[in-house]
């Protein structure tokens, strides 16, 4: 083994830039689950009683079920009595309308993490183009901007609790359509206890005239966070949508356990980015946020399209599969992914392609870096159901190894009910070479840049499909998230 | 002006080079002739400052300064560029962005400003079209699928962009076809100034007629054998090291 090879083992600190914990006073439901906490949630969030009952029905269905073990993580039983279920700023008790109305402490908070909430700024860095932004704060959401704007156009755009205030028929008639509450132990266990999220509907024929965002902050030591995004696209209409997310540096590890799903209508198309960047504990492997979450998008009318891009750099613990039910003739469904995985962080993640119906296509692109002690693990479904005549994927898996104590694994499984499918699936594991670092570096670059540069020529094809806004953040984010994984 | 010191270097324990000495003093052209495994390329990556080269002795002085110490990026920013043998490929990174990123590393390690983008551009698109790299090639990843010539050229334009002090070309001219290379030879030639000087490593003649170097050395068992003027390339074409070797000896 030669000497770069050596330094790329040399495990140094990862630098979390948004590790920073905010004083900010909170309420919390009492700690634990029960009942009465899911009662109390409820009652916070003026809930009408349907809902009540259907978290109710969750919770009493989630103490039948047993975590699954399946996925390749390794991690102590979680007690699910040793956190808070619902923590919320003091100063939002009385929920502000307009952006004047919020503690300015906790404008500082997203001011810090470079997230714009006021109308009239745009994102550092980027032409002005406007992004609207609902901002998360553990259980509730601060603000959401951009609102009225949208509205002229019909489009909703709003925490989800307010949705069920504003547009509860809209929000009662596709909840849990995509994602079942019964669906999988963390689903089960969001349907429960959910707090805030984000509703998006675009109306029949509209092009959301705008960049979607929701920007979720775990900041209340010991709480979990809980999100339900609900996302309806009605025919022929297009939203773009980005997620991020970020969480204080803490020594014990937090849940997050989200649900999304989205709907396409008849020639619908929702594109749905992901950067997913929560605390993915210490160089030793001390905290970390475990993310459980069940993202998957419903391909209803004919023609519609679902995309999925996520690049996944946080966590301790990542477990993961944005799906496609394809449903809808001619539908289209795309899962591009980049997961990386430093230090002690471990990732199990791809996706699930379900094709009902005919001449459905899917492609799969994922990306997965692994340095330090990491283990990254793609796992897939592609599923071609009998009727689906003239169904096709194309699949293809990439793993890039940084150092020799770190591991990469893809799981693709693949059931064909119809002969006629055509299924490509291409998988490669390649490492940095130590010619390749050397090219770099006898050129000017120093390490650190050329692995970040060598990694995003890797991610390239995942980082082209990112909303123009977002992917030099990405591409940065690359490179800061496998810092301390060279020498 | 670089000066190399009776150099000893190991190469994974075994020990390569032992004891070369150079002087390349500044505008000269110096060519390295040797048989396969003389310790060329080895001369050239110890120069780069490649890990795994270990210098066990001997020095390496490079305008007055000892750079045995310094790794390979500051080499670079202190002007010492190498052509190599075998360009290394690097998937999904385009020759452009490359090209930028190292440009601007070098200016940042010699506290410069980097390059505002509009000039860059007009920059290198004249450099590339000199050694007739066209605009799809700039814009496809470095090095992949690239064919031999087109490899070297690349190197080449490299060379040409970053503007060093020391070029070590590393058998520039193996896999080039005739036109390639009197293309790569003119660029070189473009390059050659009063305070740049070149180490250029062949196998062949050839190249020598179109690069005229001022000094030619013979390199053999991990030393210098042998110096002489151009007319010791024909001599060695004519008769084979061995026996220009053993005459001499
Ligand atoms: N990584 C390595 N491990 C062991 N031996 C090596 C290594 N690299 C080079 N060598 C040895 O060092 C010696 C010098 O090699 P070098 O590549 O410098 O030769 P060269 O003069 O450039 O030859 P050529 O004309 O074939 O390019 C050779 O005997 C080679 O086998
Ligand atoms: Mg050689």
């Amino acid at each position: 083994m030669s000497e770069e090879t050596d330094t790329l083992q040399d495990l140094a600190d990862q630098k979390y830039k948004y590790g920073f914990v905010s004083e900010i006073e909170s309420d919390f439901a009492p700690k634990g689950l029960n009942e009465d906490v899911i009662r109390f949630i409820s009652a916070k969030k003026d809930e009408p009683d349907w809902l009540l009952q259907y978290r109710l029905d969750a919770y009493r269905r989630w103490l039948t079920l047993e975590e699954p073990t399946w996925a390749k993580l390794d991690y102590p039983r979680i007690d699910f009595q040793d956190a808070y279920y619902y923590a919320a700023p003091k100063s939002d008790s009385d929920k502000p309308k307009s952006i004047d109305e919020v503690d300015p402490e906790l404008l500082r908070v997203y001011e810090k993490l470079g997230i714009p909430l006021h109308e009239q700024e745009v994102l550092a860095g980027v032409e002005q183009r406007k992004v609207a932004v609902d901002a998360v704060f553990d259980s509730v959401s601060v603000v959401t901007t951009f609102k009225e704007e949208l509205s002229k156009v019909g489009v909703i755009f709003c925490p989800i609790s307010e949705a069920l205030k504003t547009h509860p028929e809209l929000v009662k008639q596709y909840l849990g359509t995509v994602v079942p509450a019964s669906d999988n132990f963390y689903a089960t266990l969001n349907a429960a206890v959910f707090s805030e999220g984000s509703f998006v509907y675009i109306p029949p024929g509209v092009r959301c005239p705008m960049e979607l965002s929701t920007y979720f902050r775990i900041n209340a030591a010991k709480s979990g966070q809980f999100e339900r995004t609900l996302i309806i696209a009605d025919k022929g209409s297009y939203v773009s949508y980005l997620e991020g997310c970020t969480a204080p540096q803490r020594d014990e590890n937090q849940l997050h356990a989200a649900v999304v799903e989205l709907i396409a209508m008849e020639d619908a198309e929702i594109k749905y980015s992901t950067v997913q960047n929560w605390y993915p504990g210490d160089e030793n492997g001390k905290g970390g946020i475990y993310n459980f979450v069940t993202k998957r998008g419903d391909c209803r009318g004919d023609r519609s399209k679902i995309s999925w891009t996520q690049v996944e750099t946080g966590s301790a613990i990542t477990w993961k599969y944005p799906s496609c039910v394809l449903r809808g003739d001619n539908s289209v469904g795309e899962f591009y992914s980049i997961a990386i995985a430093n230090n002690f962080q471990q990732a199990d993640t791809g996706t699930k392609m379900l094709h009902l119906g005919k001449n459905t296509s899917s492609r799969i692109i994922s990306k997965g870096i692994s340095a330090g002690k990491a283990q990254n693990t793609y796992r897939g479904l592609v599923s071609i159901h009998a009727k689906a005549d003239g169904a096709r994927n194309f699949t293809q898996c990439d793993s890039l190894l940084l150092g020799d104590q770190c591991g990469a694994h893809t799981v693709p499984y693949i059931q064909s009910r119809n002969p006629k499918a055509i299924l490509e699936h291409e998988a490669t594991t390649s490492k940095i070479s130590d010619d390749q670092l050397f090219y770099c570096l006898s050129r000017g670059i120093p390490t650190e840049e050329a692995v970040a540069l060598i990694v995003n020529g890797f991610c390239r094809e995942v980082l082209q499909q990112l909303p123009m806004e977002f992917a030099v953040e990405a591409q940065k984010l690359v490179g800061i998230s496998l810092e301390g994984s060279v020498g | 002006m670089l000066e190399i010191k009776d150099l000893h270097v190991n190469v994974f324990g075994k020990e390569i080079l032992k004891g070369l000495s150079l002087t390349v003093p500044p505008g000269e052209v110096h060519a390295i002739m040797g048989p396969n495994g003389a310790g060329k390329s080895t001369t050239s990556y110890t120069l780069a400052g490649r890990a795994g080269y270990e210098v066990t002795g001997g020095e390496i002085d490079f305008y007055g300064e000892d750079v045995t110490a310094l790794s390979p990026e500051e080499r670079a920013a202190k002007g010492i560029f190498l052509a190599f043998q075998y360009p290394m490929e690097i998937p999904g990174v385009s020759t452009m962005n490359f090209l930028k990123t190292a440009m601007n590393a070098q200016a940042k390690l010699r506290n410069e400003p980097e390059l505002d983008a509009a000039q860059f551009l007009r920059t290198v698109r004249a450099a590339a079209k000199e050694l007739n790299i066209s605009e799809d090639m700039l814009k496809r990843p470095l090095n992949v699928g690239f064919s031999g010539g087109e490899k070297k050229r690349n190197e080449t334009l490299q060379m040409a962009l970053l503007k060093p002090r020391l070029a070590i070309l590393d058998e520039m001219d193996s896999g080039l076809d005739i036109d390639a290379l009197k293309l790569v030879a003119e660029g070189v030639n473009k390059l050659r100034a009063p305070d740049r000087s070149f180490l250029v490593i062949t196998h062949y003649q050839r190249l020598l007629d179109y690069i005229v170097p001022d000094v030619i050395h013979i390199l053999s068992g991990g030393k210098i054998v042998m110096s002489g003027d151009k007319s010791l390339a024909l001599q060695l074409e004519e008769n084979g090291y061995d026996a220009v070797i053993n005459k001499a000896a």
